[in-house]
């Protein structure tokens, strides 16, 4: 009776135990990802990951260390030298959403480091159209994701775009 | 006679003294913010001209629809300033760095510094302007009378006054967003709408932490200063640059003094000289005087004066 219930346990712990994913290597990596973290005035980005991948192949372009990879920035190297992969490798883990928020400029983040870390929205526009540019990938707004009505109204685009003023009634600009 | 001569000289030599050297107003100059003042360090190097900075403040300072929609990038055509229907614009210069073939253009947003030792607060006769304690320079268009002196002495130009107003024309500038977002400690609509992230909203001392560390860890990339950092006394809002600064449309020999101390010293001698020089001629007046007859001090006149 105790043999059965000590070969149930072994088996069914070991069953377990190989089949939990290690240390972020076994972690699925998306194909796509829907970027709709800031979605108020244009459509969210369709981000087609799995074509970046086959693209770019070194992750650190991208993910710093966070992904097993080893840093070479040297401004990153000096505290950087051992970092590895990392629980968190998705962007919005470490860049926040929201910028200068009162709590980050009121309390802990003034005495970090990274006190100029960039929020979500600034690290991937300055991470994509900063490697576009280079690379002559997609650099225009709408390129990536379309304005939606709320976008055109803010923008005065589209159609809230102001009708035509005829050019005799203004005055000359300054 | 003498104890009165007396009495007036004490008098006259005490307000000289302490209406003559009036220390506060060597004081100016040297204030550097107020300690939780806030302030935008401008990183022109990440700005891409996308205008949607100023699609924001329009619509967070609820101002007029524009001419031309703001994602319409012919307006760079020609370099703007800001206008009452627009407190902040984006410039584009055309500027080719040392060494490199193909110079890219480089944007600069413009709108006002909000200076700690603003100029258009000093040149207000009227008192319209403020310097709050948050860093922003706001004024009140209650009290602004539409005399445009500001307009005059702002070094960066930038307010903007409302000429198509007939009746009740007014000075009209950014405010920092103060009323909306700075008093509840939120940064204003054009840095929290920003893509590039080109404004980093912060308090004013570590922008300039934050700027010296990004020119030190980068320093191919910008020119080894800060403008406003210490610029007409000073400015909230600061500018990083890769270019030179004078092909950005910055002046960088506008000196460190603020604007006041034109006319700090002039205008300190005032009460001294109000004081000092009635009692002075007066002594040489006396003094001219002093061979004639003493003893005429009286109403009565001499019989030899009669007739002349």
């Amino acid at each position: 009776m105790y043999a059965v219930r000590n070969w149930l346990t072994g088996g069914i712990l070991m069953m377990v135990l190989t089949m939990a994913p290690a240390d972020g290597i076994a972690k699925a990596v998306p194909d796509t990802i829907s970027l709709d973290a800031l979605v108020q005035l244009y459509d969210a980005v369709n981000f087609n990951h799995s074509k970046h991948i086959n693209l770019v192949k070194d992750c650190e372009q991208c993910h710093h260390h966070t992904t097993g990879t080893l840093v070479t920035d040297k401004n990153c190297v000096r505290c950087h030298k051992n970092s590895g992969a990392t629980a968190v490798v998705a962007c919005r883990g470490c860049h926040a959403i929201q910028t200068f928020s009162a709590e980050a400029l009121r309390g802990k983040d003034r005495n970090t480091y990274h006190m100029d870390k960039l929020s979500l929205k600034g690290a991937y526009h300055q991470g994509c159209t900063g490697c576009h540019k280079k690379t002559g990938g997609p650099t225009g707004c709408q390129d990536c994701h379309a304005l939606k009505n709320t976008g055109d109204a803010f923008y005065n685009s589209g159609s809230n775009a102001p009708k035509q003023v005829s050019k005799a009634g203004k005055h000359g600009g300054h | 006679m003498k104890r009165r001569d007396f009495l007036k000289a004490c008098m006259v030599c005490g307000a000289a003294t302490t209406l003559g050297v009036s220390k506060k107003a060597w004081g100016a100059g040297s204030f550097e913010g107020y300690p939780e003042g806030m302030g935008v360090l401008v990183d022109l190097t990440r700005c891409v001209g996308c205008r949607s900075c100023e699609a924001a403040c329009n619509k967070e300072q609820k101002m007029p629809a524009p001419d031309v929609p703001f994602n319409d990038l012919s307006v760079f055509e020609e370099k703007r300033r800001p206008t009452e229907k627009a407190l902040t614009v984006v410039n584009r210069y055309e500027t080719k760095k040392e060494g490199e073939s193909a110079g890219g253009p480089v944007y600069r947003k413009i709108q006002c510094n909000h200076c700690n030792e603003p100029a258009c607060l000093t040149s207000c006769f009227v008192n319209a302007y403020t310097k709050t304690k948050e860093g922003a320079v706001i004024y009140n268009p209650k009290i602004c009378v539409g005399c445009r002196n500001c307009m005059i002495a702002c070094p960066f130009n930038i307010p903007g006054y409302s000429y198509s107003s007939a009746f009740n024309p007014v000075v009209k500038k950014c405010i920092f967003c103060h009323e909306t977002r700075l008093k509840n400690g939120r940064p204003p609509a054009c840095v929290d709408i920003c893509p590039q992230e080109a404004l980093t909203f912060g308090h004013r001392n570590d922008l300039l932490k934050i700027g010296h560390e990004r020119i030190r860890e980068t320093p191919d990339r910008y020119v080894d200063h800060i403008f406003g950092e210490k610029e007409v006394g000073g400015t909230s809002w600061l500018y990083l640059s890769g270019m030179q600064f004078e092909q950005v449309g910055l002046d960088p020999t506008m000196g460190n003094e603020p604007i006041i101390s034109n006319v700090k010293e002039f205008l300190g001698t005032v009460p001294m000289v109000l004081a000092i020089w009635p009692a002075l001629f007066t002594g040489f007046h006396l003094l001219s005087k002093r061979k004639q007859d003493h003893g005429d001090h009286g109403h009565d006149h001499d019989k030899k004066e009669d007739g002349k």
